[in-house]
């Protein structure tokens, strides 16, 4: 956990609208095509929380995160990629399976059941 | 208190690890490294050409030294210490006081002094650049040379066959390869395993020259023999990088390295050298462990307590090229100093000796080639001097079934028994864990003591101490599934069963806590689908699938997908050929031949799933389960209806099994075949279970798998007619479905069942159980409720629609899929090898 780093980017300034709410798999992900950038966007139902991350797993540099599974570790949400089982933070993008390769995190908003995802321009 | 180190390798790093630990005030420490990239793991360098990446090689990040108060200064090489005013000066100009400087210089490869090494395609192998220079030469290639076959020339042979070499020699100028770790006999089994892995070892030979114009084409030897060659790694050994310590007048040996005391003090009381530069007692010590030990003992000593570095067990075990080699103590001692046993086994490349005392006490040393499953048990009996069986033969051969607890000797070992050598850790100090602590898991202990987090061959036995050690503290060492579920998975099968739940939500409310993992989640979504055999991608349960049940595809390199129609028995029209050729043209897919008799379809983009679906349907197909923990495949042979041994019709009887147990969910895959007659052509004792057909019916065996752990299935039951057959796997795949552990084959099941085969006969022959009637009404229940998973979803728009790559794009494919022409067809574009600048 970093919350410092987290402060020190500076808010989204730019909001985009990726998707409705029902687009998304219920406690899983899809990937979010934002201009050459692909983002994962995941609904953790069970938690009522919305994460988003880069789709790249660092780990064999494969477009997979938005198909990985979420899950905890000791209260922390967290992705597994499909391809290793390399499992990242959903809040701070720390890689938790003990490789240092942390993955990019983006903030999630809703609106009127449309989902926003907060970019830097 | 200013502390300079020089060389920022693998000791280096450790010792500022250590250093940080001691807690010293004041602490202001720089770090002068010459390579551009923070330490990394050089024990595990070959990995890289394997699929390891820079950062996964990497020891702590450039942040961490930041975090520590580190000052790295990567590429900034040392180039001159004057002691007298205590300062050194950088490559960049950066002059710097301090008060205790420490030489962790390293080594770099000795290449010796041969006409012609200066060619272009001749390498060394010690840094990651080397390795890159060998990565852009090979395409090149067509044979490799390593001169040297210690330790580091095996690990840069393996290099070449990973890089896909297909001819490579290895030159060694002592008579055996490994000339410091095994004796003849050993070196003889290496060179008999390493044939079969073509790489062709040459002893006894001595280089003249190396031949080519600007490019190495060749090599001739003092013997007169040319061997013809497109690159030469030189790996002969290492050299003390002593040149900055002999500059400013510390002492060093005859041959060089950095004379230190058993302080690892130089004749400079303020200046330390460790690792391979240091030359302690007229020995460089060329492997991590003692290097680590040298740092601990200069970080204890600037702590101002006394500690002394006095000499180090050399003892080794190592994985070269999927060959076991070991050697511990002395492992050459013979004569009138000690009798030896020997134990070698050419067919299957074993060779393992041990050397003990003249009055048979005392373990002295030993070999282990091809078989060092008993090193570390060894290791620890001639370490402390532990009592030997009346028959010492019995330590390297494994006693007969029934006999012996395997984890029963760590009991046996002494509380300052060193267990994990890169680490310093003993039995003591992880009993401590457990008991003070209360490490519960390999991995909370790995974090508390730093046992096995090195070269990990210690870990069996790190676990061996905490599940005794928890034993001993009355501590019931319970097989759960992860943080979320205190149930073992059998336990959780007959909840989710009596409790009737349907989805991960429910049974994680019901039966568990917090939110789920990539451990729980498939597992009891397996659960789920083995007891009721709903589709398994319906909304609720779709994102708790394991990854290739939620787009029911494998997943392959690059991201796409391959689809497997199911071909029963491999029986399969001409019809149906022309269809999966007609869709394979269509969608762009690579075909190949599976081991299971059918054809699999690679590189298929996510949004084309359902319609290449839809269109293998329509042709008659259905889903093969090749993405399931499900049954895959019974393979026949061509049976009675052809053959001329044939005895009963073997791809009939297969078809009827494959097509009752499809799409049949389990803790791991499954597999089967018919074999027709005793010849065998289906392999039917390789698989989960197996059918022969003899002169009076069947013969059924069960618990074979292929894999990485090849075993043969075991006869069940003999002679047995259609019907009983049918009855007999019902039961025996229901049992295994209900008492299994995740990801458990039947092989490893059976392994772990008490009374073994004759128990689990019992259970379905005899049904001792009395259960025999509810495992097979089970399997009706699941075989009534079958469905083609795919049909579901072409059917469906709604989960055709979950089909895309992008939520927000769905007609688009991922753009950044690659694939490279290969023979006529097309392969996924090898893994993203970036590395870290």
């Amino acid at each position: 956990m970093m919350p410092e780093e987290q402060q020190k980017i500076p808010g989204p300034e730019q909001w985009f609208a990726a998707c409705r709410t029902e687009d998304v798999v219920l406690n899983g992900g899809v990937c979010v095509k934002y201009g050459d950038e692909q983002i994962a966007l995941f609904y953790f139902t069970r938690r009522n929380e919305w994460y988003a991350t880069q789709n790249l797993c660092p780990h064999k540099k494969q477009m997979a995160l938005s198909r990985g599974m979420l899950g905890t570790k000791n209260e922390e949400p967290k992705v597994a990629c499909p391809f290793h089982k390399k499992t990242f933070s959903l809040v701070t993008g720390e890689c938790l399976s003990g490789d240092e390769c942390d993955i990019k995190t983006y903030p999630v908003k809703v609106e009127d059941g449309i989902v926003f995802i907060g970019v830097n321009v | 208190m200013k502390v300079v180190v020089i060389g920022n390798g693998m000791v280096g790093q450790k010792f500022c690890e250590k250093l940080l630990s001691k807690g010293i005030p004041d602490l202001h420490v720089t770090v002068f490294g010459e390579e551009t990239l923070a330490a990394y793991d050089r024990v595990h360098l070959s990995s890289y050409f394997a699929g390891k990446t820079v950062a996964d090689l990497t020891l702590q990040p450039v942040k961490w030294y930041k975090e520590n108060g580190i000052e790295l200064r990567l590429g900034d090489p040392v180039l001159e210490v004057d002691r007298e005013r205590k300062t050194v000066r950088s490559f960049e100009g950066m002059s710097l006081n301090y008060d205790y400087l420490v030489f962790a210089t390293g080594s770099s490869a000795f290449v010796p002094p041969i006409p012609g090494v200066d060619k272009q395609g001749v390498f060394v192998y010690r840094t990651i650049e080397d390795l890159n220079m060998i990565w852009r030469h090979a395409p090149t290639a067509k044979t490799a040379v390593v001169i040297g076959g210690g330790l580091l020339g095996l690990e840069a042979a393996k290099a070449c066959l990973d890089l896909g070499i297909k001819d490579t020699h290895i030159i060694e100028f002592a008579p055996r390869l490994m000339p410091r770790q095994i004796d003849e006999a050993g070196s003889d089994i290496l060179v008999q395993q390493l044939k079969e892995l073509n790489i062709t070892t040459h002893t006894g030979k001595n280089t003249a020259a190396i031949l080519g114009n600007e490019t190495i084409r060749g090599m001739i030897f003092t013997d007169g023999s040319i061997l013809n060659t497109d690159m030469l790694i030189i790996s002969a050994g290492i050299k003390p990088r002593d040149e900055l310590a002999r500059a400013c007048g510390l002492t060093v040996g005859p041959r060089g390295g950095i004379v230190v005391n058993d302080e690892m003090c130089t004749n400079d009381s303020s200046v330390f050298a460790i690792g391979e530069c240091a030359l302690h007692n007229s020995m460089i010590y060329g492997l991590v462990a003692p290097g680590y030990e040298m740092a601990d003992v200069v970080a204890t000593r600037l702590a101002d307590v006394q500690k002394q570095f006095h000499g180090f067990d050399m003892s080794t075990k190592l994985k070269l090229i999927g060959v076991d080699v070991a050697s511990f103590g002395d492992p050459f001692i013979a004569g009138e100093e000690a009798k030896t046993i020997v134990f070698r086994d050419n067919h299957r490349g074993i060779y393992k000796r041990i050397n003990f005392s003249n009055d048979g006490k005392e373990l002295l040393g030993g070999i282990l080639v091809g078989d060092a499953d008993a090193y570390n048990m060894l290791l620890q009996v001639c370490k402390n001097k532990m009592a030997l069986p009346p028959d010492p033969m019995d330590l390297i051969i494994k006693p007969k079934e029934g006999g012996g607890d395997a984890g029963a000797g760590v009991v046996a070992l002494p509380d300052n028994a060193l267990i994990c050598s890169c680490e310093g850790v003993t039995k003591l100090d992880i009993c401590n864990a457990v008991t003070q602590q209360g490490c519960e898991t390999v991995d909370a202990i790995k974090k508390c003591t730093k046992a096995a987090t090195g070269c990990g061959g210690c870990a069996p036995m790190v676990k061996d101490i905490m599940v005794h050690t928890l034993k001993q503290q009355g501590k019931m060492v319970r097989n759960v599934l992860c943080e979320h579920f205190d149930y073992s998975r059998q336990e959780l099968y007959d909840l989710v069963k009596l409790k009737d739940l349907h989805s991960f939500d429910e049974v994680l409310d019901t039966l568990g806590k917090g939110d789920g993992c990539e451990v729980c989640r498939p597992a009891v979504s397996s659960i789920i689908a083995s007891l009721w055999n709903e589709l398994v991608v319906k909304k609720e349960n779709a994102a708790s699938q394991d990854t290739n049940d939620r787009f029911l595809a494998n997943i392959q390199k690059g991201g796409t997908y391959s689809v497997v129609p199911r071909i029963p028995g491999g029986e399969i029209t001409p019809d149906k050929l022309m269809v999966i050729a007609q869709v394979a043209k269509k969608y762009g897919l690579y075909t190949k031949i599976t081991g299971g008799q059918r054809i699999d379809m690679f590189g298929a983009h996510v949004n084309d799933l359902p319609a290449i679906w839809e269109e293998l349907i329509a042709a008659g197909f259905e889903s093969g389960h090749a993405y399931g923990k499900a049954l895959r495949t019974v393979k026949s042979c061509v049976g009675s209806t052809w053959c001329r041994f044939g005895l009963h019709d073997s791809v009939s009887y297969a078809i009827r099994i494959e097509e009752r147990y499809r799409g049949l969910r389990a803790p791991h895959k499954l597999k089967s075949a018919v074999s027709g007659c005793i010849r065998e052509c289906a392999e039917a004792q390789s698989k989960d279970f197996g059918i022969i057909a003899t002169e009076k019916g069947w013969n059924l065996y069960v618990c074979g798998n292929g894999g990485s752990k090849p075993q043969h299935a075991l006869l069940l039951a003999a002679d047995i007619d259609s019907e009983t057959c049918i009855r007999y796997i019902d039961r025996f795949l229901m049992f295994y479905i209900k008492t299994a552990d995740p990801l458990t084959r039947t092989a490893t099941w059976l392994n772990k069942m008490e009374g073994g085969i004759d128990y689990l006969r019992n259970v379905v022959v005899h049904d001792s159980l009395g259960i025999g009637e509810e495992l097979e009404r089970a399997m009706q229940a699941l075989v009534d409720n079958y469905q083609c998973e795919w049909k579901s979803v072409v059917e469906s728009p709604e989960l055709r629609s979950k089909f895309s790559h992008f939520v927000n794009a769905p007609m688009e494919k991922d753009p950044t899929v690659r694939f490279s022409p290969m023979r006529d067809q097309k392969k996924a574009s090898d893994w993203n090898k970036i590395t870290v600048s």
